[in-house]
């Protein structure tokens, strides 16, 4: 168990290595010049560009630049833009934002918080899913499954943005119910930061929870079926005890699995939360910074969004082999 | 009326009736081609101490019946009708929270695939504890734990109380089924159903597994119902074997009259389909000609008439007409069969008794 934890995240750290290389050459190879940001569109020169590139270090071969971006993301590096006009970035140092000058890392820290807190719908719309899931497997072929089914279906075929636009329209501008969604540190205020993620959270979860209970709807007839869910029933256990214990508890496996396959699609969905709340996360600042072409927040935003998905798929690894007892981790 | 030979039964609660009465079960289910109509007018009686073989062909209704009578069946898809009586108490009918404390602990199961059977989440001291605790609700974990230790190690498996903690998959398919036993037996049952319990296992454990539960039957005096589709396995266990076919009762009676005497074509073929390991090794096998009936439109008469090859024994269109009922052969001895050849005995006799491979010796 411990040897597998420790591979796993050695091969976490050649996924993160590889994909910040990745990035890095897309940065310099990609279709637009490192320097077009910080050169104005109207007054750009050559001779400008030239300069920029120079104390950018940008003329210099790719290994060189590699090799200084490196030494950045662990023991820190100085970055000029010109004459005089140097910022130091301290390890883990990914870049100064060539709009702002702000050193990235720090910046996207503490974007982070507010996305994480959005994040959180996945737990929520995986319990929710699972749950309803289970409710409509109970009941198959009846009305109430039939329209719990419909109902999914119906909600699913809504786009996303839709969904989430519509419901902050009327649920917090219409009629109020809700307060405005911006974001309050968690450590601010819990209950106000708890209620102004209200809507996020229930439309996130409302949205995405359909999946979920699809899901969890076939993997609990499929359980229910299951040759042990009889010899619970046969060792007189009550209805509540023989479906939880014994018929649940197996069905949620392949839907944490699917869940964490799925993982990146949660990322997605914060990224349009933050959008249509106007939450300044992670999410946000990626998509403002694709908009100016700010290319070291473009390629800090990939490498900490594939460390996420990387550590949360470990942890459903991990927990995989918590919920059943067959699977060894070796 | 009981077909048993023995006329003292150890104890029977409920006046003179045997502890397992099964009178006309009919259980029905409908589905969305029509009624499917698995089980009809079966009767039978178990005494304590006494095995009933129950044997059949894959959809002859063995388990559906027996499933009635652990009351498993879901009302909502199942229609049953007729009588089940276990120690004087009906089962048709009966309310699920009554039916809940009569299941696992005065009537219990093991299924034929142990591994499917056990919960592969669950360590299996925890299953056994669990279906302790169901019954004790004032027991306490620690002594539901050292109850499935016992069990395990009533039922041979060695070092229990360290195997007591191991999860189903770290069991061999022998010592799961020991563990389904003890799981069973956890509440002493008094009748124990017993569904193809040595279906899924190899020859040599099979032969322990029926070792066993014929010693815990000594030691607990239950009744048992042992449902299997191999004659071999019967002969060794049963006092009684009732053959089905087709939802009914075609042939019942004491162990071996049944296997000395059959009285029935379907048991005739029953038997001709068991290889002879001692005989000619180029005798052929003889199958019994074409498949199971549906039980959504079961052939009429005799539901056995279409692959029957003993037809021309019986005047006229009988067989296709007319249900035989299940009554009394020629032999007597509570020797039942569903049947309408006349001189039924003469015939297997003449014509099917040089044929077997399998013969009585």
């Amino acid at each position: 168990m411990i040897g597998y934890i420790l591979r796993r995240i050695v091969s976490a750290i050649l996924v993160l290595f590889v994909t910040s290389s990745l990035v890095f050459a897309l940065f310099l190879f990609g279709p637009s010049d490192p320097s077009q940001a910080l050169c104005n569109v109207n007054r750009c020169t050559d001779a400008k560009r030239a300069q920029i590139h120079q104390s950018l270090g940008l003329d210099q071969p790719f290994l060189s630049q590699y090799g200084d971006w490196l030494k950045g993301l662990f023991v820190g590096r100085e970055i000029s833009f010109g004459p005089g006009f140097h910022i130091d970035c301290n390890a883990p140092c990914l870049g100064v934002s060539y709009i702002t000058k702000e050193e990235v890392t720090p910046y996207l820290m503490s974007r982070f918080p507010a996305t994480l807190s959005i994040a959180l719908a996945g737990f929520m719309y995986l319990a929710l899913g699972v749950a309803i899931g289970a409710f409509a497997a109970r009941r198959r072929g009846t009305t109430v499954d039939r329209s719990l089914v419909a109902s999914t279906l119906v909600l699913s075929s809504i786009p996303f943005y839709i969904f989430a636009l519509m419901s902050y329209l009327y649920i917090v501008l219409k009629w109020g119910i809700l307060p405005d969604t911006t974001y309050v540190p968690l450590t601010e205020n819990p209950l106000t930061w708890a209620g102004h993620m209200m809507l996020p959270w229930a439309v996130l979860a409302a949205w995405n929870c359909v999946t979920y209970a699809r899901f969890g709807r076939g993997s609990m007839i499929d359980s229910l079926g299951e040759d042990y869910v009889r010899t619970a029933r046969a060792k007189g256990l009550g209805e509540a005890s023989i479906v939880v214990k014994h018929a649940l508890r197996s069905a949620i496996v392949p839907v944490i699995t699917i869940f964490g396959i799925d993982i990146a699609t949660l990322l997605a969905g914060t990224i349009f939360a933050e959008k249509i709340f106007n939450i300044q996360g992670i999410g946000l600042t990626a998509l403002a910074a694709l908009t100016t072409g700010d290319l070291p927040v473009i390629s800090a935003t990939v490498i900490i969004a594939a460390g996420f998905i990387v550590v949360a798929n470990l942890v459903v690894d991990l927990l995989y082999s918590v919920l059943d007892p067959r699977v060894r981790l070796v | 009326m009981t077909v048993t030979e023995s006329a003292t039964s150890p104890s029977s609660s409920a006046g003179d009736e045997p502890f397992l009465v099964v009178e006309d079960l009919s259980v029905r289910f409908p589905t969305a081609d029509g009624l499917v109509q698995a089980v009809t007018d079966l009767s039978y009686e178990v005494e304590l101490g006494k095995t009933l073989g129950i044997v059949g062909e894959s959809g002859s209704g063995k388990s559906v019946s027996s499933m009635s009578v652990m009351g498993l069946h879901d009302n909502k898809r199942a229609q049953s009708s007729g009588s089940i009586r276990v120690d004087g108490d009906e089962i048709i009918g009966i309310s699920e929270s009554r039916m809940r404390k009569i299941r696992g602990n005065r009537v219990a199961m093991i299924f034929q695939d142990p591994l499917s059977a056990l919960h592969p989440f669950y360590r299996v001291g925890r299953q056994i504890a669990e279906a302790y605790l169901t019954h004790h609700s004032d027991a306490t974990r620690r002594e539901a734990r050292a109850k499935a230790i016992d069990m395990l190690d009533r039922v041979g498996i060695p070092q229990p109380d360290h195997r007591v903690d191991d999860f189903p998959h770290q069991f061999s398919g022998g010592m799961r089924q020991r563990a389904m036993i003890a799981m069973a037996l956890v509440n002493d049952p008094r009748l124990l159903i017993a569904d193809e319990p040595t279906t899924a296992l190899d020859v040599t454990v099979q032969a322990q597994i029926l070792d066993l539960l014929q010693d815990l039957q000594r030691d607990f005096g239950s009744a048992i119902v042992f449902i299997t589709h191999d004659l071999g396995v019967i002969a060794e266990v049963a006092d009684e074997i009732l053959v089905m076919y087709a939802g009914r009762g075609v042939e019942r009676g004491s162990c071996k009259e049944i296997l000395t005497h059959p009285e029935m074509p379907y048991t005739w073929g029953l038997m001709s389909s068991i290889p002879d390991v001692t005989g000619d090794t180029s005798a052929r096998l003889h199958p019994i000609p074409g498949t199971p009936p549906s039980m959504l439109a079961p052939p009429t008469g005799c539901s056995f008439h279409p692959r029957c090859t003993f037809t021309d024994h019986v005047p006229g269109d009988l067989c296709v007409t007319q249900i035989p009922d299940l009554r009394p052969g020629g032999r007597g001895l509570g020797h039942l069969k569903r049947c309408h050849i006349e001189d039924v005995d003469a015939v297997y006799e003449s014509e099917v008794k040089s044929d077997l491979a399998w013969e009585e010796s």
